[in-house]
């Protein structure tokens, strides 16, 4: 996930400027002979399949390995056996492992775990409130004071305090950290373009490499324990704060850059008076995407256990007990929710703050002060008494809705589950099957070829090679038949996201009032770990691919929604009116404008649905789609197979390369 | 300059009202931290158990065992108990940085106990937990109940139609769990020629809900399960007889072609704890039960939703003498 804001520092280069000169008839042409061009490598493809079908199709049985995956298993045991004599692990991450350690303990015993001989942590949960509530009015405005606030509390009533905290712990250290390297980093991916040349594919490895594949060597490297966790979760989390403050850099008006230089500014000036200021408030949005990602890294550190939330979620899910996964999810929203909307709202500060000076100003300072001094007095009489520090009764809340959560599902899964089945069957033999048989059927060769070639019609030469970098590696990682049925399980998961992006984008789009009802249950979906959604997932179609699909349209088609309705709506008010006027209906306003006109939208928005249905796949393992996610999974559950679980996880992140590569240059031709 | 020292002096003005009214409450401010609870802390019983850290691999079976374990020695032996959720995999590498002191359902594992007991000697053996495992395939009671024969591997070849689903490709389905169990299935099927299809669930929670559904629905389903499990309480599935298990018939994994063995499970010790000499060494050495005390302990947490704790309380209480017989 996150992927998003790489769009938009792309270097927005038209791919041949000879195309956009070209008179509009000419352009029509040049498409629906790119279109018969698709329609030839498909059939082609389709015909050689029925000759060829069954041969050379590189098929690998679960258990079986290549030379590769045994070479990582020896490179990950001789690691495991020297860790104690090697210098590099004695003064380097035994050395890193300490630092972070002792970060993560201090934070926690501040607010989560019981420290120096108390039985309560050093603030409870009052004081913790408490800062919230003053921290978010600082930062922000006093209407997310009171959203933060009545979150925390919320935590609390749902039973769920000190988890909430241990997982607040956790994702407070792993921010600062990513934080501490990932500004400079971007400042420095922002100034230099070389640099950000460098840095790009090592962020897209970041990103795109599923979390279970470096889970275990992180505790070969920095043992079980908080530092694991924490360097797992920033290992996601980084990334987007580094895009996000590299774009901001850049996005600086070069004029500004140029007035400053006239005046005579050195490098340094220029950057720390100039370049950064005006870039603080779109680097807060990074951070926003940073703490989110590593919200979403909560339930996978908890296998390697990390405290909190995660771990009540995890848990849960072994005795498929729905109701209390479900209200550990929840808290985990709610937790996003407030974080989202303090960090956002401190954005829109930065903003108003440079603008505007009204008389609040003066009153401002002395605000604070008296803020600060409630704010230590709640501090220190959570400190001292027990009511103050922990927080009062069963938490009621919780089990309320713990037993909704389940009577809910229960519900669902008696009464749904013959239609589910029967939609399951119908989608599967008519469109997944067949289409899964063409991909891992045909010929390595075959299917490489017609990859290549469909990135050259679609994206250009530059596609075409990725491509075939892309579709070699694959065959060098061994798993070439389980990415072949990964893919079709993807691409049917895309078809429906895109499905439901439309219909939905366009309704939010055309309708404020319809978005503004929409959007936050969209949220909860983007937050809310899958895991606690799989039971009732499985009750209602079984364990089979398509329930990995679901899970991943769940998850992938918020994010289209957003992007289309962000489209729609961008579509100027005068050309729907226009369009009004000379008499369309409804359905050709929006087949006929709204959509043609959104296309940049609709593109950017099949992008971001792959790369979030292929974030996806690992969870589809656990649900019975097999393929690769169940090899990176099997690779984190048995030493034997670890080699096979790192190749398979590569091989995920070469198709998510491969397809972002393409769409991106297929977006810019339309969009050119 | 003087407009700020102004603000100050507000601000400060603030900070001591407030704090005024702070000391006021904290006058009648209730129990305060560290008054109350005499027994808090772990510093009861003898001083020289120190830290146990007990690994707990997610399977509610293992649970049990660690959260019976772990309530002995706290309110028994006065450790600090320490329990660490972790798969197999990784809590054996624990055993060499001394973050895992013990492993208490360990399910055959040759290849971890050929690596960390005989290659890096970081672990050692602490002796069986009186369960046997069971592994193998099952199906729900209404299947076998309704086709007796269903039982016995002959007959499968009959009923493959039944078996068939979305992902088994015309043939029936075997349906195996989590990547981490012990599995033959694959060879097995090919090596007994059965018209079926090993489609892997992924994970424990699949297939449980997988079988729960069917015995519900009356749906024919056929997979991977073993005992002991809490799961059996709730449905009791029919184990399916496999060509019969001979000693060396599963050397080759590639040519296995009968039953799995019975597991006798066993615990695993870091070796640098084995030679420590807390109290709790010996618990665990000592420690030994039947797969029916498990289940109990088991269902208390996964069907009855207790916590491990109060669960752990529940069984010591009402078997003291075997629990006697560990600390003696």
């Amino acid at each position: 996930m996150t992927v998003a804001v790489e769009k938009t520092e792309k270097p927005e280069k038209p791919q041949t400027s000879g195309a956009v000169e070209q008179p509009a008839p000419a352009k029509g042409v040049r498409r629906v002979s790119r279109s018969m061009l698709v329609a030839a490598i498909l059939v082609g493809w389709l015909v050689l399949f029925l000759v060829l079908r069954g041969k050379q199709n590189l098929a690998l049985a679960a258990a079986d390995l290549t030379d590769l995956h045994r070479w990582f298993n020896d490179v990950n045991d001789s690691i495991g056996a020297n860790r104690n004599s090697n210098p590099l692990f004695l003064y380097f991450f035994n050395e890193i492992r300490l630092v972070i350690d002792s970060l993560v303990t201090f934070v926690q015993e501040l607010i989560s775990q019981p420290s120096a001989g108390r039985p309560v942590p050093q603030i409870g949960w009052l004081g913790v409130v408490g800062i919230a509530g003053y921290v978010s009015w600082a930062v922000g405005n006093w209407r997310v004071a009171l959203l933060a606030v009545a979150g925390f509390t919320f935590l609390g009533l749902q039973g769920l305090w000190q988890e909430s905290m241990d997982t607040l712990a956790l994702t407070v250290s792993a921010v600062f950290v990513a934080l501490v390297f990932a500004i400079p980093l971007g400042v420095w991916a922002g100034l230099s373009d070389r640099f950000n040349r460098f840095v790009t594919p090592f962020l897209d490895l970041m990103q795109t490499m599923p979390t279970f594949v470096y889970l275990a060597p992180l505790t070969l490297f920095f043992q079980i324990g908080p530092a694991s966790a924490t360097i797992a979760t920033l290992i996601y989390a980084a990334p987007p704060t580094i895009r996000i403050t590299a774009h901001a850099i850049r996005s600086v008006p070069e004029t500004t850059v140029e007035a400053a230089d006239s005046l005579g500014a050195t490098r340094r000036q220029s950057l720390m008076k100039v370049l950064l200021p005006m870039s603080k408030r779109t680097v807060v949005m990074g951070v926003n995407q940073t703490i989110m990602a590593a919200l979403a890294m909560v339930t996978i550190a908890a296998l390697i256990d990390a405290p909190g939330l995660g771990k009540t979620v995890v848990q849960a899910l072994q005795t498929l007990d729905v109701g209390t996964a479900f209200n550990a999810g929840l808290a985990i929203v709610v937790m996003a929710i407030v974080l989202d909307r303090v960090t956002t709202a401190a954005s829109a500060r930065e903003e108003t703050a440079r603008f505007s000076k009204n008389r609040f100003i003066t009153w401002r300072r002395p605000l604070l002060a008296a803020g600060a001094a409630v704010t230590a007095v709640l501090a220190y009489l959570s400190h001292t008494y027990l009511w103050a520090a922990e927080f009062p009764g069963e938490g009621s809340t919780g089990s309320t809705i713990r037993s909704t959560a389940d009577s809910v599902t229960t519900w669902v899964q008696d009464n749904l589950s013959g239609v589910t089945n029967a939609f399951r069957d119908a989608l599967t033999n008519s469109l997944l099957n067949p289409f899964q048989a063409l991909l891992t059927d045909s010929p390595w060769w075959l299917v490489g070829a017609a990859l290549i070639a469909l990135a050259v019609v679609l994206g250009g030469w530059r596609a075409g090679i990725t491509t075939a970098v892309c579709v070699g590696l694959l065959v060098g990682t061994g798993v070439w038949s389980d990415a072949m049925t990964t893919l079709a399980s993807t691409l049917v998961a895309t078809v429906l996201v895109m499905l439901l992006g439309v219909v939905f984008g366009v309704w939010m789009g055309r309708s404020a009032l319809v978005d503004r009802l929409l959007r936050p249950s969209l949220d909860a979906a983007q937050v809310m770990p899958p895991f606690v959604y799989l039971v009732p997932f499985l009750a209602l179609f079984g364990a089979t691919r398509f329930t990995a699909i679901v899970a991943a349209v769940v998850y992938a088609a918020p994010v289209a929604m957003k992007i289309i309705a962000d489209g729609v709506r961008n579509v100027p008010a005068t050309t729907v009116e226009a369009a009004t006027s000379t008499g369309c209906n409804t359905w050709q306003i929006i087949t006929k404008v709204q959509l043609p006109m959104a296309r940049g939208a609709l593109t950017l928005a099949t992008n971001q649905g792959l790369i979030y249905v292929l974030s996806m796949v690992v969870v589809g393992g656990l649900v019975g789609a097999g393929a690769l996610g169940y090899d990176v999974v099997a690779g984190f559950s048995q030493g034997q197979l670890f080699g096979k679980g790192l190749a398979a996880g590569l091989a995920i992140v070469l198709l998510g390369v491969m397809f972002d590569r393409i769409t991106q240059a297929a977006a810019r031709r339309t969009s050119a | 300059m003087a407009r700020q020292a102004r603000q100050w002096r507000v601000g400060a003005a603030g900070i001591a009202g407030v704090a005024v009214i702070g000391l006021t409450l904290s006058a009648c401010g209730g129990a305060k931290v560290g008054d109350s609870s005499s027994d808090a802390g772990g510093s009861g019983g003898s001083g020289k158990c120190g830290t146990f850290n007990l690994a707990v691999n997610p399977w509610v079976g293992y649970e049990a065992n660690a959260a019976v374990l772990a309530y002995v020695a706290e309110q028994d032996l006065g450790c600090k108990v320490t329990k660490k959720d972790l798969k197999e995999e990784i809590a054996w590498q624990g055993f060499g940085t001394g973050e895992v002191d013990a492993v208490v359902e360990n399910w055959g594992h040759d290849d971890l106990k050929k690596k960390y007991i005989t290659d890096q000697k970081t672990a050692v053996e602490a002796g069986p937990t009186g369960n046997e495992g069971l592994i193998g395939w099952y199906v729900p009671p209404w299947l076998a109940k309704a086709h007796p024969d269903i039982l016995d591997w002959n007959n499968l070849d009959k009923y493959a139609a039944e078996f068939k689903t979305s992902e088994s490709g015309g043939k029936g389905q075997l349906l195996d769990g989590d990547p981490s169990f012990v599995t033959n299935d694959e060879a097995l099927v090919k090596n007994l020629k059965l018209d079926y299809k090993v489609v892997y669930a992924g994970s424990e929670t699949a297939l449980i809900q997988t079988f729960r559904k069917a015995e519900k629905d009356k749906e024919w389903v056929i997979g991977y399960f073993y005992e002991p499990q809490w799961f059996m309480s709730e449905v009791p599935l029919k184990k399916v007889k496999l060509p019969e298990y001979k000693t060396g018939c599963d050397a080759d994994a590639e040519k296995v072609n009968c039953d799995y063995p019975v597991y006798k499970l066993d615990k695993i010790v870091s070796a640098k704890f084995a030679k420590s000499g807390s109290p709790a060494y010996d618990l665990v050495k000592n420690f030994t039960w039947t797969n029916d005390d498990q289940n109990v302990v088991a269902k208390y947490i996964a069907v009855d939703k207790m916590t491990p704790e109060a669960a752990a309380k529940k069984w010591v209480e009402a078997n003291r003498d075997k629990v006697d017989a560990w600390i003696k």
